[in-house]
């Protein structure tokens, strides 16, 4: 995965993202503090910052590319590499912990035949061991993407792997049925 | 007042429609912020939070109005932040209000953005909170086209822009010079202070930092005046608090209630005690930064402020961890300084290389490595940490380690003094890893 970087590499906005830049520029006070909503954005749309982009927003928010580096190394969720098609995050602090995340965590690992911190060699999933999710009554939980699922029980990972597997992934327990 | 009837801030929780704008409002949501800006005036606004007691309740529990009185009168340009980056272990209320009242964090938010004079507040959620962020930048749009945010709020002359900020993964930025740092567009690292950011903060103009279910508490305050509020908890914990709990109890989740209330009770009457075949062995009060409790410790304390720091302890977060009988307390500790070295952020040489130092002696002694000076080790170790650093990062991670060592000595003792006879019946044999904090 250490392809040599290309200096040649240029990153352009996406025409889709001009609005979502200029309104992040729009509302904060100063070019720098829209480091982290542009990184955002840039991530929403790639699954991760190449540094080509990483470059390209040091230039529009006059900061040099080390400074948006450190930002990017900084956060665990900025990802720089190309990410599995599903990251499960479980959590595996105190509360979770006390619940039973050991044991799903290894039921995970069994059955995606790869360790924590490792992802499949189909590129399919990544498993990797994340602090408290904020789901600490409702443990153990891991994330994918946005959402949560939550009081996994060893079944119930099984459904959400084959449910990704399919393409259609169980409705997450924080997406809740809401009324309109 | 019956107990049943204290839902200052939890009345939305559970439903399905709380976080619609119509629901809000015709609940009575957004009258405080008409009331503070028609005429009740910047002053009284502070004056009622000071008067009411309110507490900041992300964990340090500093007064909220006499944090606001620190912003200097002739500042040009101020700035409100509300802390939403709920990371400490064990707590997961405020993702309660965002998720189930976003209206009534941004009617507390803009009731106090107007109080210290602020022009623009920003929310910072965490990032792993994604489907929140969502929820609330709804809620933002829907006040915004209401006239309820934005220039002349409901023709008072007054001007607040709510941006909600996404954080990326990082515990330190729930302290609020790491929060202000990391809007600023840099590394989320603690600022030493003082300059106080009500003094010196953002762009370093004054700006004032609350937590979600502080600023939550404010429109109750305005609206029913600091009377009814102080007319909840104890004299010095004044108003409700919202316990988030976790563990084996029968009905984990968040409670709201008053302050004061003893942990015997709300451990019987809203928890309904230990599921079946647990004991109950510790609990950890205020969030994982806090010193553990004992089960007889525990069920002699009331839940507020003062009796949990007479106790040894503290209220902190109200990210109440209910330990059971059958875990193994070593390994918790290690489960927790794995925390600690993880989210230090590495700035301060006793944190970084201390949290570190905590991890690897705890995991040698569970690896049967260990030496008898192991335990004075730790002892040593986080006496070169204790309020020795910028931010109380170091402290949030010596006070569990210091209190599991002192109460729960022998379980660390028994690590070191001899080894267990082959064949024995442990959970944790000699030599075999936690395997996911290896």
């Amino acid at each position: 995965m250490s392809a040599p970087v290309e200096e040649t590499r240029r990153f352009s906005l996406p025409e889709a993202d001009r609005e979502r830049f200029a309104s992040i520029l729009e509302r904060y006070p100063t070019r720098r503090s829209a480091m982290m909503p542009a990184l955002w954005m840039i991530q929403d749309r790639l699954g991760h910052v190449p540094p080509e982009a990483a470059e390209w927003l040091a230039g529009e928010l006059g900061v040099s590319p080390a400074k948006v580096r450190e930002v990017l190394s900084f956060y665990t969720m900025f990802r720089e590499r190309p990410q599995a098609k599903h990251v499960l995050q479980v959590c595996r602090n105190i509360s979770c912990h006390v619940m039973g995340a050991r044991e799903i965590i290894a039921h995970l690992e069994k059955r995606l035949g790869v360790r924590l911190g490792e992802a499949t060699p189909d590129g399919m999933f990544a498993l990797e061991g994340v602090e408290c999710l904020g789901a600490c009554g409702m443990g153990p939980a891991l994330q994918i993407g946005k959402h949560l699922y939550e009081e996994l029980t060893p079944e119930k990972v099984d459904r959400l792997l084959d449910s990704l597997r399919k393409g259609e992934p169980l409705r997450p327990d924080t997406d809740r049925e809401l009324e309109e | 007042m019956a107990r049943a009837d204290c839902k200052i801030l939890s009345s939305r929780f559970g439903r399905r429609d709380g976080h619609r704008l119509d629901v809000y409002r015709a609940e009575g949501g957004y009258t405080a912020l008409a009331k503070a800006l028609g005429g009740m005036g910047r002053d009284a606004v502070t004056a009622a939070v000071k008067d009411s007691g309110l507490r900041g309740r992300g964990g340090a529990g500093f007064p909220a109005g006499v944090k606001w009185g620190f912003v200097p009168k002739d500042a040009e340009r101020v700035f409100f932040m509300v802390n939403a980056d709920e990371s400490e272990p064990g707590t997961f209320k405020d993702r309660y209000l965002l998720d189930y009242d976003p209206h009534l964090v941004l009617e507390g938010a803009a009731i106090s953005s107007f109080a210290v004079g602020a022009d623009l507040c920003f929310v910072y959620i965490r990032g792993e909170f994604g489907w929140l962020v969502e929820r609330m930048e709804q809620a933002v749009a829907e006040a915004y086209a209401a006239g309820l945010l934005g220039k002349d709020i409901l023709g008072s002359g007054y001007d607040l822009d709510v941006v909600v900020h996404k954080g990326a993964g990082a515990y330190i930025c729930g302290e609020e010079t790491g929060l202000i740092n990391s809007i600023t567009g840099t590394k989320g690292q603690p600022s030493i202070k003082p300059p106080f950011p009500a003094v010196s903060g953002f762009l370093g103009r004054p700006t004032i930092v609350n937590n979600v279910e502080t600023v939550a508490a404010v429109p109750f305050i305005v609206n029913e005046g600091a009377a009814a509020y102080r007319a909840f908890g104890t004299e010095k914990s004044t108003g409700t608090k919202l316990w988030s709990v976790s563990g084996p109890v029968r009905r984990p989740g968040v409670y709201e209630v008053p302050l004061g209330i003893p942990f015997r009770e709300f451990f019987a009457e809203h928890l309904g005690g230990m599921r079946e075949g647990e004991e109950l062995k510790a609990v950890i009060m205020g969030g994982s930064s806090v010193p553990v409790l004992t089960a007889d410790e525990a069920m002699a304390v009331n839940l507020d402020y003062e009796s949990l720091q007479e106790a040894g302890t503290m209220l902190g977060s109200g990210g109440m961890i209910v330990i059971p009988a059958r875990c193994d307390m070593v390994e918790l500790i290690q489960v927790l300084m794995h925390f600690y070295w993880d989210e230090s952020c590495g700035q301060c040489t006793p944190c970084r290389e201390g949290t570190g130092w905590l991890h690897k002696i705890v995991r040698r002694l569970r690896r049967g490595e260990g030496q008898a000076a192991d335990l004075d080790l730790l002892e040593k170790v986080c006496d070169g940490m204790a309020g020795l650093t910028i931010c109380p990062l170091a402290d949030a991670a010596v006070m569990p380690m210091r209190s599991f060592l002192q109460k729960f000595r022998p379980e660390f003792e028994a690590l070191v003094r001899e080894p267990r006879p082959a064949g024995a019946a442990t959970r944790w044999p000699r030599g075999e890893e936690v395997p996911h904090h290896a």
